[in-house]
C-alpha cells in the first residue's frame, strides 16, 4: 500500500472514531457519494474510474498513429491573406494591430541588440524569442491588466504587451537601480507588479503548478467577492517543458481543481538541442491536454490573429461554469539560438533556418497583411526599425551607466523581515563606511550610504 | 572504503561491541609523499597539460571502453556533446545505444538510470547543472541511495550521477547551489568532488567502478582549467581511492581543509600567506565528501594545530560545519585557537557582479580569515 493511502486511511479512521464525533458533512457527501456500484445488465462501465464507456466484445488497441492529428487554427496564411473569405475579418481595431506589430518589432530588435551585446561580455547571459512574438504579444493582448501572467523565459513579447518598458528591460538585464529583481537574478528573468507576471524562475517548468494555485486563488477570491472583475491565469512554457513531471501534475491538479487557467504551449520544435521528435511520440502537446479532460486548441503560432483570437476564447471558456483550465499549443518554429550558451547549428542546419527565416515567421506575416491592407509601407518599416534601434541603444547605453541598486539590498529580501544578524551587518557596514569614507567609493549606488537606511 | 574510518562517538559505541575498533594508522608518512606537485609545471617526461574537461571526458571515454554495461545519458550529451562539452565525441565513439539523449525530464532520465541500475547496468547519468537534480532527487535519495538497503542486499545501484555543482559566473540563486552537504548527508550515497584534472579523472573512474551510487560534484569554472598530469593519471588503469583526500600543499602553521574549486583559491591564498607572513600552510584536497577522509585532516590539525575550513556552499550544516564538528570530536587537545569556516554567504546566490563576488569565498577572504586566526 503506498504510503499516501496508508495516510488516507488513518485520516478516515480519525474522522470516523467515536471520540472525533461524526465526520464534518461538508466532506463526507464529495468523498463518499461518488461510490457507483455495478449495475446488471448495464451496456456501459460503471467502474468509477471511467464513466459512460461501453463494453466492447472487439478487442482492439488505441494507435496513436491511427488517430487523426490535431488541426491547427489559422486565420491568416503566410502571404497574409485571409484564409476563409466567409468568415468576417478578424475583431481588431487597425491601431491595436499597428500596436502588437511595433511591439513584436521592438522585441525582435532588443533581441538582436542584446544578443550582440552578450557576445561583447557586456551582460553574463541573453536569450531571444524571434519566431515567437507573436504567440507572446497576441495572446498577452488578449488578457485583461488584472490578469496574472505566469512565463518562462521566451515571453518578452508577453512583457512588453503588458506595458514593460525598455527602460524595465534594461534596468533587469543590467542590474541596475531600475531593475525590480534589484540586481538578483539572471537576465531576461523579468517580473513586474501590475499588470503582474511574476518573475520568471530559471528551473524548467516549475511555474506551471504555480499557476494552477494561482488561478485557484484566484477563483476562491473571486467567490469571496463575486462583484470584482474575474480573472485569470495565463501560463506559458515549450514544449521541451511539458516533458517534465510539474507539466503533468500541473494539468490535472488544474483539471480537478477546476482552475481558470489557459496554459499556452509555444511549441517551436526544439528544446535546446533536442528536436521535437525526441521530445515525445505523441500528437504534440495538445493531445495530453485532451488526456486530462482539458478543452485544448493547436494554433498557429505564427499568425497572431489565430493566437489572440484562440486565446479570447480560452479566456472566456476558463470563466465559465465556476473556472476551468484550457490548453493552448501555439505551433511555431524557433528561429534563434536556444540561448546565449547555444549553438544551434551544432544540430541543425543553417539553411534550414534560413529558410524558415524568410519562408514564414509572424511578424512578416503581420506586416505582409498590414501592407495588403494599406496600414504599412516601406517607408514605415525603415522609420520604425531606425527609432526604434536608436531607442534601444538609448536604453541601453542609458542602463549600463545607470546607478546600482541601494546598498540595503544587498542584505534585504532573504526573508520578509531583515534579520538580526542582516541588521546588525548593516549596522557594522555603515559605521565601516562612515569612518573610511575615502576607502569605499560609494558613487556606483543609489542614494550612497544613505542606501543603508 | 579505503582506509579504516573513524567513527562518530554515537556508533562507536555501537561499534565497539560488535567488533575491534578499527586503530588510527600512522599518519605522518603520508602527508610527506603528496606535497605540492599539481601546481608545478613539472617538465620531466611523460607529463601532460589537460584539462578538467579532457580528463573527464578520457574517464568516461575509457570506462564506456571497458565495461559494456556502462552507458551514458542526459539532456543534449550525445548529438550536442554536452551542454558543457564533457560528453564530446561520444556519441561517434560508442553509438546512440551507449551515448543518449534524453528528453527534458530529469524525474524520468533519472528513474529510468536507477531502474536500469537496479536491474544491473551501469549508468553514467548527467545533470546539466545538479540544480537541475532538483526535479528529481527523489529518485537519487529515495531509490538510489536506499534501494540495496531496503531490498536485502539483493538490488545493486551501480550509477553514477554526475554534472556541474555549486556557482558560475553570473546565473544567480537557482543554478548556484552547492549540493556537497545535501548529498553528503545521506547514508548510501557517496559523494566526490574533483578538483584537477588527475581528481576529476581518477575519481570518475573510481565513481563509474564503485559498486554504490556515487554523486561527483564538478565545478563548470574549472572545466577549461588546464593542470599537469602525470604518465601515470594519462593510463586508462589510473584510479583513485574513493574516501582519501590529497595534501596539495605541506605546511607547519594552519591547515587549510578544502574541496573543488576552493582547494585552487586556498592553494593562491597559502602562497600569499608565505608571502606576506611567513607562514606555512597546508592545504588538504578533500577529494571525497563522503566518506570523508577523517585521520588526514586530524593528522594535519595535530601537526599546526589550527583548522580552517574553505567551501563555498552554505555557512550552516555544511561540509565545512561537519569538519569543524569532527575536528572538535577528535582534534580539540590539538588546537590552539577556535577553527573556523569560510563558506559562501547566508543568502541565495544573487546575480549582480559585485553582489555574486561577495557572496563567495574569494583568495582575499582566506587570506584575511587565516591571518585573523593565526593572529599575525
Amino acid at each position: 500500500m503506498s504510503s499516501k493511502a496508508i495516510l488516507q486511511r488513518s485520516w478516515r479512521a480519525t474522522c470516523r472514531s467515536p471520540r472525533m464525533g461524526a465526520p464534518k458533512p461538508t466532506y463526507a457527501p464529495r468523498r463518499w457519494s461518488g461510490s457507483i456500484s455495478q449495475r446488471p445488465g448495464s451496456d456501459r462501465v460503471l467502474f468509477p474510474g471511467a464513466v459512460n464507456s461501453k463494453f466492447t466484445t472487439d478487442m482492439s488497441f488505441l494507435k496513436a498513429s491511427d488517430l487523426p492529428a490535431i488541426p491547427t487554427y489559422r486565420v491568416i496564411d503566410s502571404d497574409g491573406e485571409l484564409v476563409d473569405n466567409s468568415r468576417a475579418p478578424p475583431d481588431v481595431s487597425d491601431e491595436e494591430v499597428l500596436t502588437w506589430y511595433k511591439n513584436m518589432l521592438s522585441v525582435s530588435i532588443m533581441d538582436v541588440v542584446m544578443f550582440e551585446a552578450q557576445r561583447q561580455g557586456r551582460l553574463s547571459f541573453y536569450m531571444v524569442s524571434a519566431g515567437e512574438e507573436g504567440i507572446a504579444v497576441a495572446s498577452a493582448a488578449a488578457l485583461t491588466p488584472d490578469d496574472v501572467v505566469f512565463a518562462q523565459y521566451r515571453e518578452a513579447g508577453v512583457f512588453q504587451q503588458r506595458g514593460y518598458t525598455l527602460k524595465n528591460f534594461m534596468g533587469q538585464l543590467f542590474a541596475n537601480c531600475n531593475d525590480t529583481g534589484k540586481g538578483r537574478n539572471m537576465p531576461v528573468h523579468y517580473g513586474q507588479n501590475y499588470p503582474r507576471i511574476h518573475t520568471i524562475s530559471s528551473p524548467l517548468a516549475t511555474q506551471i503548478p504555480h499557476a494552477a494555485g494561482a488561478a485557484y486563488a484566484l477563483k476562491m477570491q473571486d467567490l469571496q467577492n463575486p462583484n470584482r472583475e474575474r480573472r485569470i491565469v495565463a501560463c506559458y512554457f515549450g514544449e521541451g517543458a511539458a516533458s517534465e513531471g510539474d507539466f503533468h501534475a500541473a494539468l490535472n491538479i488544474a483539471a480537478t481543481r477546476s482552475c481558470p487557467v489557459v496554459f499556452v504551449c509555444r511549441n517551436n520544435g526544439f528544446a535546446i538541442s533536442t528536436p521535437t521528435l525526441e521530445q515525445y511520440r505523441g500528437d504534440g502537446i495538445a493531445s495530453r491536454g485532451v488526456g486530462y479532460g482539458i478543452d485544448t486548441i493547436r494554433v498557429d503560432g505564427n499568425d497572431v490573429f489565430a493566437v489572440n483570437e484562440a486565446m479570447k476564447e480560452a479566456r472566456r471558456l476558463a470563466l465559465t461554469d465556476g473556472g476551468r483550465p484550457v490548453l493552448i499549443e501555439a505551433m511555431s518554429y524557433r528561429v534563434s539560438h536556444h540561448s546565449t550558451s547555444d549553438d544551434s547549428f551544432a544540430y541543425r542546419a543553417r539553411v534550414e533556418v534560413e529558410d524558415w527565416k524568410r519562408r514564414d515567421n509572424p511578424i512578416i506575416r503581420l506586416r505582409k497583411w498590414l501592407e495588403n491592407k494599406g496600414l504599412w509601407n516601406d517607408e514605415l518599416e525603415q522609420e520604425t526599425r531606425d527609432s526604434m534601434r536608436k531607442a534601444v541603444l538609448k536604453e541601453f547605453s542609458e542602463a549600463e551607466r545607470e546607478k546600482k541598486p541601494p546598498l540595503r539590498e544587498a542584505f534585504a529580501d532573504v526573508y520578509e523581515e531583515l534579520t538580526e544578524e542582516a541588521q546588525a551587518q548593516m549596522k557594522e557596514l555603515k559605521r565601516i563606511l562612515e569612518t573610511y569614507p575615502d576607502e569605499y567609493d560609494l558613487r556606483p549606488y543609489k542614494d550612497g550610504v544613505k542606501g543603508l537606511d | 572504503m579505503a582506509a579504516p574510518r573513524l567513527f562518530r562517538p554515537a556508533s562507536r559505541v555501537l561499534s565497539s561491541r560488535l567488533s575491534t575498533f578499527a586503530k588510527r594508522p600512522a599518519f605522518a608518512p603520508l602527508c610527506a609523499q603528496s606535497a605540492l606537485r599539481v601546481r608545478s609545471y613539472a617538465t620531466e617526461g611523460g607529463v601532460k597539460e589537460v584539462t578538467v574537461r579532457d580528463a573527464l571526458n578520457e574517464a568516461l571515454a575509457e570506462e564506456l571502453e571497458g565495461n559494456e554495461k556502462t552507458f551514458i545519458l542526459g539532456e543534449e550529451v550525445a548529438q550536442y556533446n554536452g551542454a558543457y562539452k564533457v560528453t564530446r565525441g561520444l556519441l561517434d565513439r560508442f553509438g546512440p545505444k551507449r551515448v543518449i539523449d534524453t528528453p527534458i525530464t530529469e524525474a524520468g532520465f533519472t528513474g529510468l538510470a536507477v531502474g536500469a541500475a537496479l536491474a544491473g547496468l551501469h549508468p553514467i547519468c548527467e545533470f546539466m547543472t545538479f540544480n537541475f537534480a532538483m526535479q528529481s532527487i527523489d529518485q537519487i535519495i529515495n531509490s538510489a541511495a536506499k534501494t540495496h538497503y531496503m531490498s536485502g542486499g539483493i538490488q545493486p545501484c551501480n550509477i553514477t550521477f554526475r554534472g556541474p555543482n555549486g556557482f558560475a559566473a553570473g546565473v544567480a540563486a537557482q543554478h548556484s547551489q552547492d549540493y556537497s552537504a545535501w548529498y553528503g548527508s545521506i547514508p548510501g550515497l557517496k559523494v566526490v568532488s574533483p578538483w584537477s584534472s588527475e581528481d576529476a579523472k581518477g575519481l570518475l573512474k573510481a565513481a563509474i567502478r564503485d559498486p554504490n551510487p556515487v554523486v561527483v560534484l564538478e565545478n563548470e569554472l574549472m572545466y577549461g582549467q588546464a593542470f599537469p598530469m602525470s604518465e601515470a593519471a594519462q593510463k586508462s588503469d589510473f584510479v583513485l581511492p574513493i574516501g582519501k583526500a590529497k595534501i596539495e600543499r605541506a605546511g607547519k602553521d594552519l591547515t587549510i581543509v578544502s574541496l573543488s574549486r576552493c582547494v585552487g583559491q586556498s592553494l593562491t591564498a597559502a602562497a600569499e600567506l608565505k608571502q606576506k607572513y611567513g607562514v606555512d600552510a597546508e592545504v588538504i584536497n578533500l577529494r571525497s565528501i563522503k566518506p570523508l577522509d577523517v585521520e588526514t585532516i586530524i593528522a594535519s590539525l595535530k601537526k599546526t594545530g589550527r583548522l580552517m575550513v574553505v567551501e563555498s556552499g552554505y555557512p550552516m550544516f555544511g561540509v565545512a560545519s561537519e569538519i569543524l564538528a569532527l575536528s572538535m570530536e577528535y582534534g580539540f587537545d590539538y588546537l590552539t585557537a577556535p577553527a573556523v569556516r569560510v563558506t559562501g554567504a547566508e543568502v541565495p546566490t544573487p546575480y549582480a557582479l559585485g553582489l555574486e563576488n561577495m557572496s563567495f569565498p574569494q583568495e582575499d577572504t582566506i587570506v584575511t580569515q587565516a591571518a585573523k586566526l593565526l593572529r599575525v
